[in-house]
């Protein structure tokens, strides 16, 4: 090899080394975070980049409530005509939750938002009846989905934040429309969808799992088959699958935050969280089936999904990226009345 | 003097273009002139054809060729036909096989029946190419290693869409055709049988790929290393060691104490190839039909070991009937 070869591959050797060094200076550090949350060796970590995690948290920042007022003094349902809901909570405190809920909903348009101005009690306004419906699913979600939402509970705002539809919602989702009918079948699956992590799994994870409640479970629960034999399919596994990618997505979190990947299915290996998150699938599906979908009938066809149902709630409707939403701020102990829930679970339903 | 010490091909033979051996018997004649191409000789021989196609050939390119447009145009469909969503959507899209309520009953088109198509003329086209495989290797007086090599990964293709399949009485249980589909199915085929990595002959066949690769990258770059020695003439070496051979081996001696020769280092290659789509097929072939959950077989045989449980004492909540809701 002559003295000319050489520096010549020395040459080479040093554009290389320069190059990999410029690329690896455009990325910011560090890139991502990484947080041990599981025993050693089993991958279980947290995996987040700053930046983008303080971002998501900046914006999910609680209002301040407003001031308390002392108990005492007359009670709505006395005051006011066409109390249902709240008839039992004093005048003052009425007030106060129906001057937050403005705020928590309707800031721009205010009281007339839900109420007909001059007559405050007339329910013409489908607002009105959808707003006393979620009053109620309020709540019933902080007296008795307490294994969700634990003492941090719900307001109007967990989820609303400040607009009139919260920003995650869903309707039932036939995928794209096709003109063929003898070729050219997706199946329910095979399209970019954001709300599957830009999987090719099932587009519509919801209908089927956050309001019917279709079995999540796949795998068989002993080593070898069965009889009658396990019925699951590997199909089962890509619905499953594509929940658990919204979870996932509308939580900012990955698998191990929940469970051991390497036995999905075992309880003792899952952390915690796994279970509280089982809670709040069944409470997703509460809200869905017993308070949202009974109100199809009431809302003006603008506020339906494509498919003519209303928009529905999904894990992300209130977590928006976080796994606890508004940064787990306790909002709800400053509204006590929002945790008493004399309603039982039957369905209501409203005229068409 | 041709510089092997590069990680490209540096020698380009041009030579009288090479029409071949005679072939004794009646196969039909080699078909077209040759030509030369520069680029093709920089990846392997500069020189193309004449080539051979034959019925056998003929027949597996037109069933290739049906497969391949019954699953492309089956995409193309489910985007309205449209040319640019076509590729944008590409690796989304796929022809899916049937639902389960079909068993291994016939479905409208619309519903599998074009996917059983597609698998048919598929499977017809690799099969017909098999036999071509064989016989022109017969015909040119070759051993058989190249069809039976082909003949694993055909067993592997042949379980995933046929075998098994037909075991479980589903053609459900088969793959899409497409790319992220098939790859989600892959997914999801583990998850739903308990993890597939405490799968032995899964564990072997992931043993075999890797090991492929490495004795693909050790055996490729011992011969380079050690070709300006005379090393290129492997072949001849295997029994007339020269100096190539014993420095190759010594190599390898001191490296990792233990060398293979020049001729059974084709056989590793050759069996490691081999034997991980052999092993990968009866891995996926148990799966479902003899195993159900491989995570508990694999705790069950002493296989999966025991770590500190993430949450001590937890039960499933849906077994606790907390909450009444």
């Amino acid at each position: 090899m002559t003295m000319h070869h050489q520096s010549r591959s020395l040459l080479r050797a040093c554009a290389l080394a320069s190059l990999t060094v410029f690329i690896s200076a455009c990325e910011k550090s560090p890139l991502v975070e990484s947080v041990q949350q599981g025993y050693r060796g089993t991958a279980m970590a947290s995996i987040d980049d700053p930046e983008t995690l303080a971002a998501k948290r900046a914006k999910a920042v609680a209002p301040v409530a407003l001031p308390a007022v002392p108990p005492g003094g007359p009670k709505a349902g006395a005051v006011y005509q066409n109390v249902q809901v709240l008839k039992d909570l004093d005048v003052a405190q009425f007030g106060r939750l129906m001057a937050s809920m403005t705020s928590w909903i309707a800031p721009k348009e205010g009281c007339t938002y839900c109420h007909a101005a001059g007559n405050f009690a007339d329910d013409s306004l489908y607002t009105k009846t959808v707003a006393r419906r979620m009053l109620e699913m309020t709540q019933s979600l902080n007296s008795q989905w307490s294994a969700h939402v634990g003492e941090t509970g719900v307001t109007c705002y967990t989820c609303h934040g400040g607009q009139h539809i919260p920003a995650n919602t869903w309707s039932r989702d036939a995928g794209p429309t096709r003109r063929s009918h003898i070729a050219g079948n997706r199946a329910g699956q095979n399209a970019p969808a954001p709300q599957v992590g830009y999987t090719s799994l099932p587009l519509d994870p919801f209908d089927r799992f956050l309001e019917k409640a279709s079995e999540i479970r796949v795998n068989a629960p002993q080593a070898l088959p069965t009889r009658p034999k396990h019925t699951a399919d590997i199909m089962d596994a890509e619905q499953t699958y594509a929940l658990m990618m919204h979870m996932s997505d509308g939580l900012g979190v990955n698998c191990t935050f929940c469970h051991n990947s390497r036995a999905f299915a075992n309880w003792e290996e899952s952390r915690p969280q796994r279970v509280t998150a089982w809670h709040g699938i069944r409470m997703v599906r509460s809200v869905n089936s017993s308070f949202i979908e009974p109100l199809a009938g009431v809302f003006p066809p603008q506020r339906l999904g494509p498919q003519g149902d209303p928009l529905k709630v999904n894990c992300a409707t209130c977590h928006q990226g976080l796994n606890k939403p508004l940064n787990g701020a306790p909002m709800a102990k400053d509204f006590p009345e929002l945790a008493v829930y004399a309603g039982g679970h039957e369905v209501k339903r409203y005229a068409q | 003097m041709p510089d092997y010490q590069n990680i490209f091909t540096r020698v380009q033979v041009r030579a009288a273009p090479y029409p071949g051996v005679p072939m004794e018997g009646g196969s039909s004649v080699r078909q077209g002139p040759p030509i030369f191409n520069y680029w093709l000789g920089k990846l392997g021989d500069a020189q193309l054809g004449p080539v051979y196609l034959g019925w056998l050939g003929l027949a597996s390119l037109l069933c290739f060729f049906v497969a391949f447009e019954i699953i492309g145009l089956n995409m193309a469909a489910s985007v309205n036909w449209n040319p640019l969503e076509f590729l944008r959507q590409l690796p989304w899209l796929a022809l899916e096989p049937p639902g389960p309520e079909y068993g291994l009953h016939l479905p409208p088109l619309d519903k599998g029946g074009w996917w059983l198509m597609a698998g048919f003329f598929l499977t017809a086209s690799i099969l017909l190419w098999w036999v071509r495989m064989y016989r022109r290797a017969r015909a040119l007086g070759l051993g058989l290693h190249t069809a039976w090599a082909f003949a694993s990964a055909i067993w592997l293709y042949l379980v995933l869409g046929f075998i098994r399949p037909l075991l479980m009485g589903s053609w459900s249980e088969a793959v899409p055709f497409g790319i992220f589909p098939h790859l989600d199915w892959t997914a999801a085929f583990s998850i739903r049988y308990g993890n597939l990595f405490y799968n032995p002959f899964h564990m072997l066949s992931i043993v075999f790929l890797y090991g492929s690769t490495l004795l693909f990258a050790m055996h490729g770059a011992t011969i380079l290393a050690v070709s300006r020695l005379g090393g290129e003439r492997e072949i001849e070496q295997i029994v007339d060691r020269g100096t190539a051979s014993e420095r190759a081996a010594l190599f390898w001696r001191w490296t990792m104490g233990f060398n293979a020769t020049m001729e059974s280092i084709h056989r590793w290659a050759w069996w490691f190839a081999v034997l991980c789509p052999l092993t990968g097929g009866i891995g996926i072939l148990l799966t479902g039909t003899v195993v159900d959950n491989w995570y508990l077989w694999g705790v069950k045989h002493g296989i999966a070991p025991p770590y500190p449980p993430a949450n001590p004492g937890g039960l499933d909540p849906a077994s606790l009937q907390s909450g009444g809701l």
